[in-house]
């Protein structure tokens, strides 16, 4: 039986690629701090790679107290096995009592795999993390059962159509991947500095030990509209198939992708591949930009699942308005360019 | 060569998810099917049966009507299916499911083991790389091609991460996480389904777990807890604004951007 | 009395469902414009069996009933009639003539490669001044020798050009029947590429515009002797069996078309809104829908009666499934007709452009009340079991 009591400090999972910090570490920090302050803890980033020492003194800048450095030239490329090892040991030589992980390629293969090693509980691609009651409301006449300071974990499950809060009350480290892009990364503090430990668990390879033929870093071909996280949907209301030049540039910005309706397919503006509803493509992209769709139930049908429906449209009664979160009754003409150069010029001041 | 084959039967999304009138997700208005990523992992096992003459098995974790995905399987080319089905291992979360499947795996002879990446109802690609901890294999998840080499004994993944992919050889015996991208599922034929209908499948309750504590089993063997679950609601109409000037409407939307940290 | 499908008839359904939609459903308006045989979609048909379903293992085929096989025609032509038809003419008009009626070599030679999809099969009856009334027959084998000599045309013949092996019927002389002269019949096999084999003109059709419908040319054919199905003089026969096995596949494509136009109509009068509201909440409305579902449950019921009654005939020769299998396409393909117009009246002008797909299923459904016996022959055929 595992003393729970021993378990003390929010630990972080560092991901680096190519020896650079993944924006992901950040954002855990920031999110660390957060789950830290009512515990009374300290945040530590835990660091694996090989020759990854000068990342340290950026983890401190975005909230890390400590760093816990393990450097290995086995560490060098992500291979599940060492890197399970080294954040394996870390984790019951300094006993943390929450460690979190980005749900990245990465994270959703090292999580699991080392969860399963210091036999815990883990909780996939969370959204939310807050501490709280477990049971969250005590049940009556077994106040005494009910524990506190724990980590409650939210995630979305079925596709988006269902939520569920998850805790892990009698095992430690409690821990969670976390889906990137949804915790904030605090306001980098320069100059900051953390305690750095370097341990080294000792790497000796066995049969569990892939290797690496070959590293082919991906060049963006053809996007597929189906993996977008980001689109930028137009309608026959761009007008012609130059125009689409205005939600090109958008979705550059946002480093999104352009789809569109059926009008626009059947107008010869844009390839059937881009075309979003029930004759085409269904879609779940975070945020969709329905411009000059009218929004037809055929079209509806293939986007409705979209977590944000931005819609702009000229016809004040068009059906679109009906799914769309934040709904804009406009020219797109004039709104697009201008809402691009605003999206430009806010990422450029972060 | 043999090759376990872990699938799942989930409850289909594909076409929308249906709703009661409350907002509720209505669960029994679904079809059950085979998990996709599950299916191509079984497809990729039954390319290298074509290839190499492997056998393949299927093996599920679930209630009994799980038997259907296991048949399933057989009409498209398995050869055979395993259920383990019991009521003390009901409402395992990733642990207790990965080592009831692992406590499986260990009576059965295998080279490779192949897991979907995820289930599309639980979306937590854990139980591949779970399972391969409990029995102490390689694990290469996210795959996208393989290729084996029976002399050799060795097998190469080509595995897929955010940015890119590494070419990865392991040893066998290995597991590895199929993505949708390693085989578009071949059909069931008529023929295999006639069989598959006559086929016997190989039902184990608890005690045919090898290995395997009961303290890591079903609902109390599971370290994690549902605190709270509901279904999410359908939205229906958000806002509708009509600025003033086009000025007013990109700083409408840039707001909602940020305040929902799209930028 | 049981309704209930089996299991396995359950997951074929599932099976040839899921195969309809992602594999033919997609080229069914583009091979209809451009009356486009699909070559496509039948090698993967072959790939999965489909192309052999009520054929024994042992043949090449998936040993499957003869309702599994009504059931693939049926969902295929839900979202393609003219898909429906071409494995309904292979199997039921080619197939199952030389496996019922020929030789264990002719078996092994044809029904294996037809069975397994590598080869397509097709039937020749029909003349120009011969329909279902076989006494009509002008074209003419000979035997010389070894070889039977065939000289003559037969026209309207599905999968006419596409297909590898026909089963041609032909006069091979006179006989007394009950004091009148008639003409002798006989079947016989006929591969693509016999010198003297030849096509004459492609039939541009009102429907099922992506099959390949041709006239077949005969100016002494030569084949070899071997190639005759069943005993000389036993072609009425055999044609008049085969049509009865070939009218519960056409049966299963009216259904078919009839099911699909219902499940368009259903999806399109929800959506669809008039006045304030979806076209679906009018009373009109709800009572056509009402009409044409039962109607259409009612066929499928006829159809799935006629394809047990022939399976019962396999293990039971004396077993006539003739009179179900004339039931089930004479109301299968009036329901047809009746649902897809309907169908096509209740999209109002969306019916009438191709974009929904009801008018080609409209156009498709006629000629389920010509073919393989007009509706006037089946209740003929009705009317003399009544009567005998």
């Amino acid at each position: 039986m595992q003393n729970l009591e021993e378990y003390k400090g929010v630990f972080v999972f560092a991901q680096q690629l190519d020896n650079e910090v993944s924006g992901i570490a950040y954002e855990l920090l920031g999110k660390a701090k957060d789950l830290a302050a009512p515990l009374g803890a300290q945040v530590t980033a835990v660091l694996i790679g090989s020759g990854v020492e000068d990342q340290c003194d950026k983890l401190a800048e975005y909230g890390a107290d400590r760093v816990i450095l393990v450097d290995d030239p086995e560490l060098k490329e992500y291979r599940t096995e060492p890197y399970a090892h080294a954040l394996s040991s870390v984790i019951n030589e300094f006993k943390p009592e929450i460690v979190l992980v980005g749900a990245t390629a990465i994270g959703r293969d090292l999580g699991p795999t080392v969860s399963a090693r210091v036999a815990t509980g883990l909780t996939a691609d969370c959204t939310v993390l807050e501490i709280g009651d477990f049971p969250l409301v005590a049940i009556p006449g077994k106040e005494a059962e009910q524990k506190h300071n724990q980590l409650l974990m939210t995630r979305p499950a079925f596709g988006g159509n269902t939520i569920a809060t998850i805790a892990c009350p009698n095992n430690r480290p409690q821990m969670a991947t976390v889906r990137p892009g949804v915790m904030q990364k605090i306001d980098p503090i320069k100059g900051a500095k953390a305690e750095v430990v370097k341990y080294n668990p000792g790497f000796t390879p066995n049969n569990r030990y892939v290797s690496i033929k070959e590293v082919v870093k991906a060049v963006n071909d053809v996007a597929d509209i189906m993996d977008a996280k980001i689109l930028v949907s137009g309608g026959r209301g761009v007008g012609s198939a130059e125009n689409f030049k205005i939600l090109e540039d958008l979705a550059a910005v946002l480093g999104g992708t352009v789809s569109c309706s059926r009008a626009v397919v059947d107008s010869g503006w844009k390839p059937k591949e881009l075309q979003v509803g029930q004759t085409g493509k269904t879609v779940r992209p975070n945020v969709y930009f329905a411009i000059g769709i009218s929004g037809a139930i055929q079209h509806v049908a293939g986007m409705e699942e979209s977590d944000i429906i931005v819609a702009i449209n000229k016809d004040e009664d068009a059906p679109i308005f009906d799914v769309a979160d934040y709904g804009v009754v406009g020219d797109l003409n004039k709104i697009v360019p201008q809402l691009t150069e605003a999206i430009k010029a806010q990422i450029a001041a972060k | 060569m043999k090759i376990v084959v872990c699938i799942k039967q989930v409850p289909d999304t594909k076409g929308g998810v249906k709703f009661n009138p409350d907002g509720t997700l209505d669960r029994g208005a679904m079809l059950a099917i085979m998990n996709p990523d599950d299916k191509a992992g079984l497809e990729a096992a039954l390319k290298l049966k074509d290839q190499y003459g492997a056998e393949v098995t299927v093996l599920t974790m679930g209630l009994p009507k799980a038997t259907d995905v296991l048949r399933e399987a057989i009409a498209m080319g398995a050869d055979k299916g395993i259920l383990v089905t019991d009521r003390v291992l009901g409402g395992a979360d990733t642990w207790a499911t990965s080592t009831t499947l692992a406590g499986a795996l260990r009576n059965l002879d295998y080279d490779l083991i192949i897991t979907g990446r995820q289930a599309i109802d639980g979306d937590t690609a854990q139980v591949g790389p779970q399972i391969a901890e409990h029995l102490g294999l390689p694990v290469i998840s996210y795959a996208q091609e393989i290729s084996v080499d029976e002399k050799a004994g060795t097998i190469l993944v080509k595995r897929q991460y955010d940015d890119r992919y590494h070419m990865v050889e392991a040893k066998l015996p290995c597991l590895v996480t199929a993505l949708s991208e390693l085989g578009t599922p071949r059909y069931m034929t008529p023929g295999g389904i006639f069989d598959a209908c006559k086929a016997e499948i190989t039902t184990w309750g608890r005690a045919d777990l090898k290995d395997v504590e009961d303290c890591n089993l079903g609902l109390a063997g599971s370290p994690t807890k549902i605190a709270k679950a509901s279904d999410k609601v359908r939205k229906g109409a958000g806002e509708k604004v009509v600025p003033e000037s086009p000025e007013d409407a990109v700083k409408y939307i840039v707001g909602k951007l940020t305040e929902k940290h799209v930028i | 009395m049981d309704f209930t499908l089996p299991k396995e008839h359950e997951m074929a359904r599932q099976l040839f469902k899921e195969f309809a939609e992602n594999e033919v459903k997609p080229l069914a308006q583009e091979i209809d414009e451009q009356h486009r045989f699909p070559r496509e979609t039948v090698e993967k048909m072959a790939k999965y069996g489909f192309m052999g379903i009520p054929v024994p293992k042992e043949y090449g085929g998936q040993g499957c009933d003869t309702l599994t096989y009504a059931m693939c025609v049926e969902e295929l032509s839900k979202v393609c009639g003219t898909t429906g038809v071409i494995v309904s003419a292979h199997t039921s008009l080619c197939i199952d003539p030389i496996l019922t009626f020929g030789t264990e070599e002719q078996k092994q030679k044809y029904v294996v490669p037809l069975a397994k999809g590598e080869k397509l099969g097709a039937f020749g009856l029909t003349e120009p001044g011969a329909g279902t009334d076989a006494q009509g027959q002008q074209t003419k084998a000979v035997l010389d020798g070894d070889e039977w000599v065939l000289n003559g045309s037969k026209c309207f013949i599905t999968n006419g050009k596409e297909a590898d092996v026909y089963v041609i019927f032909a006069v091979t002389g006179k006989v007394e029947k009950r004091g009148r002269v008639m003409k002798e019949i006989s079947a016989f096999i006929v591969e693509k590429g016999t010198p003297g084999f030849t096509f004459g003109t492609k039939e541009n059709k009102m429907g099922i515009c992506a099959s390949s419908t041709y006239e077949l040319i005969f100016t002494d054919c030569r084949i070899p002797k071997e190639n005759l199905l069943g005993a000389q003089g036993k072609g009425f026969n055999i044609a008049m069996h085969t049509l009865d096995g070939g009218r519960i596949g056409i049966a299963s494509q009216a259904l078919g078309l009839a099911e699909g136009a219902l499940e368009t109509t259903i999806n399109y009068v929800k959506e669809r809104k008039q006045f304030g509201r979806s076209i679906g909440q009018f009373q009109n409305t709800q009572f056509q829908l009402a009409d044409m579902a039962t109607k259409v449950e009612a066929a499928k019921l006829l159809v799935y009666k006629a394809a047990k009654k022939k399976d019962e005939y396999k293990t039971n020769p004396k077993v006539s499934y003739s009179f179900e299998a004339a039931q089930a396409k004479l109301y299968a393909a009036e329901v047809a007709m009746e649902v897809t117009t309907k169908a096509v009246q209740l999209h109002g002008g969306y019916g009438y452009i191709k974009e929904y797909g009801v008018e080609r299923m409209m156009r498709d459904a006629k000629i389920t009340e010509i073919y393989e016996g007009t509706s006037e022959v089946q209740r003929m055929v009705i009317s003399a079991q009544l009567l005998k």
